[in-house]
């Protein structure tokens, strides 16, 4: 295995997503920076929201594995070895993280308009 | 989880640029799949070298569009020419997939255009001629072109005319299937496959005793099919039998040894030293030779794998081997190690036309092209290149709807894992399906447009 850089990344991506890719990428940078805000706003992290949002990101975990099931037309299932409960894993953490970010920066965006 | 139903086809399922709910969706655990594909070198990104050579390349199929993309990145001034009479680009590694039930022939079909950069001319011909002492071409409509640098990338013939009776037109019809032919083809064979999953009987698999690409794939379809026939309930009143041109089933013994454990474990029945010779449409048997004599096996399906060998103008040519094992089939006699001609010191092979002892795969192109490129450059700078192709193949072998073995191999017959200690060569496992079914496709269009 040589060097893997990121241009080959990026490419490999686009041909997987097309415009999607870049889509994704605005809403995970979106996602963050408003993370961001609402958090440098508030200055702290509101645990009733943050509860809120983990239990949508808990399901959201769950879609991204469905998600890979479909798109692979295979499943958890079909997990055969070690590094396979890993990416499992890491499918459900993306998926996880990702949507308690969005939703929580969601909310506090929400109600940083509001108040 | 596991939810194979026949006919997934999708219109979605097509390449790069739509947007639809499935690309949305790929996204999600894409980060994670791409760390696990494996991506060879990346040439070195020094500035272009200037030069008015002419360099033509011959075939624009996965080698030929690699090499072409590369090649005007590096160059500064050069004209390069690319032959090849197809309009059409098979993504060919697909081809399983489509068998499989699993995509439809839009998934492995576009067009050569799509991947062409804009400063190299196509002509859309054939090459007739090959006259390596004179430096020309000719075409099928007599166009001679004269060249500086010659690169073949034509890949291979299917000589479906070797096996007697054999008949294209009437795959899918009858338990005929052949996956290699074209993605129609593969789809009927997909037809010809589940009608044979739904009522069972005995399923006759093979390979050819010449080279072929991706020798991996005749092994990947009796897997599928045998996990078909599971899924529906009929494997218990099947027989499956693979029909080996020796005594191996792959010419790595690691992977022989895996191979024929599962294929026990299975059930799938192992004959060595068959070779197809002929088939009989109306009566359902397979001709083969054996060490015997001839030996008819009947069968309800079959996969026909036919002999592959060099296209006739490269085969009949002085580029072709004219001693040992390549000569027969008329492979291109190069230098393993930098894919130049032995005798025409301004001509490579890349890819399946290259008469070298591996490597007649997507992955081994992604491999050759790099260095080919990297020695053709020096070469017209007047300088030489420490790049070296040593055999790299690789093969997602697929051993059930989910599962596949990456097995990843170089000329001495080692393993050469990608990811050690993480992805085990010789176990079935998700993640290699995984890559095989999201990444794959992806990684090798990159490689066309010169980028992975
Ligand atoms: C069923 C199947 C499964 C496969 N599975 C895998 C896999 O899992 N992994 C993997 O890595 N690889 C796989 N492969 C192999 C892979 O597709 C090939 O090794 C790869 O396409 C080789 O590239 P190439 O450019 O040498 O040949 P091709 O891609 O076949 O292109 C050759 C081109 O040359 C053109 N040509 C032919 N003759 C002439 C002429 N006289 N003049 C001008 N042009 C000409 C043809 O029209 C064609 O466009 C599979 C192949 C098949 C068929």
């Amino acid at each position: 295995m040589k060097d893997l850089d990121l241009g080959t990344l990026i490419s490999v991506f686009q041909e997987m997503m097309g415009p999607l890719f870049w889509l994704l990428l605005l809403v995970a940078i979106g996602g963050l920076v408003a993370f961001g805000f609402v958090f440098l706003r508030e200055g702290k992290l509101e645990g009733a929201r943050l509860i809120r949002s983990e239990i949508i990101g808990v399901i959201g975990g769950f879609v991204a594995l469905a998600i890979m099931a479909w798109v692979t037309e295979s499943g958890f299932t079909d997990a055969g070895g070690p590094v396979d409960w890993l990416l499992i894993g890491v499918i459900w953490g993306i998926g996880l993280v990702g949507v308690t970010v969005l939703a929580y920066a969601i909310q506090g965006v929400m109600t940083i308009r509001r108040s | 989880m596991s939810k194979l139903t026949p006919s997934r086809h999708s219109s979605s399922e097509k390449g790069s640029g739509g947007l639809n709910r499935r690309d949305l969706f790929k996204a999600t655990a894409a980060g994670a799949v791409l760390a696990s594909v494996p991506l060879a070198q990346k040439e070195s990104q020094a500035t272009p070298v200037k030069t008015s050579a002419h360099i033509v390349i011959a075939g624009a199929g996965a080698a030929g569009l690699s090499v072409a993309s590369r090649l005007a990145e590096r160059f500064d001034g050069a004209k390069i020419t690319i032959i090849d009479a197809r309009k059409a680009h098979y993504y060919q590694p697909g081809y399983t997939l489509v068998a499989a039930g699993l995509k439809s022939k839009g998934y492995v079909t576009s067009t050569t255009k799509d991947y062409l950069p804009s400063n190299i001319d196509l002509i859309e011909q054939a090459v007739q001629e090959f006259d390596p002492e004179g430096n020309s071409v000719t075409t099928a409509s007599g166009q001679k072109i004269k060249y500086d640098y010659l690169v073949v990338a034509t890949g291979m013939i299917l000589d479906y005319a070797a096996i007697e009776g054999m008949d294209t037109d009437r795959i899918g019809q009858d338990g005929l299937g052949s996956v290699y032919h074209s993605p129609e083809k593969a789809e009927a064979t997909w037809q010809a496959m589940s009608r044979f999953a739904d009522e069972g009987g005995q399923g006759l698999f093979l390979r050819p005793a010449t080279e072929m690409k991706c020798a991996g794939a005749p092994l990947k379809y009796t897997f599928i099919t045998d996990d078909y026939l599971r899924r529906r309930g009929t494997r218990k009143k099947t027989e499956l039998v693979y029909a080996a041109h020796n005594k191996t089933l792959f010419s790595v013994p690691i992977v022989n040894e895996k191979v024929r454990m599962l294929y026990l474990e299975r059930d799938i029945k192992i004959i060595p030293d068959r070779v197809m010779t002929g088939i009989d449409l109306s009566r359902k048997v397979g001709v083969f030779s054996t060490p015997e004599g001839q030996e008819e096996i009947p069968y309800d399906f079959v996969n026909v794998i036919p002999p592959m060998r060099a296209p006739n103008p490269v085969r009949y040519s002085p580029l072709a081997w004219q001693t040992g094992a390549f000569a027969h089939d008329g492979w291109m006699e190069v230098d393993k190690k930098t894919l130049r001609h032995e005798r025409f010191d301004n001509i490579w092979a890349v890819g399946d036309i290259a008469g070298v002892p591996k490597g007649k795969t997507a992955a081994s192109v992604k491999w050759q092209v790099p260095v080919a490129v990297d020695q053709i450059v020096a070469t017209v700078d007047g300088k030489t290149s420490d790049s070296f192709y040593n055999g790299y193949t690789s093969c997602p072998l697929i051993t059930q709807l989910g599962r596949a073995m990456l097995v990843e191999f170089d000329y001495q017959n080692n393993l050469v894992p990608s990811f050690p200690g993480v992805i085990a060569p010789l176990e079935e496992l998700w993640i290699t399906w995984v890559m095989k079914t999201m990444a794959l496709k992806p990684t090798y269009l990159s490689m066309l447009r010169g980028q992975a």
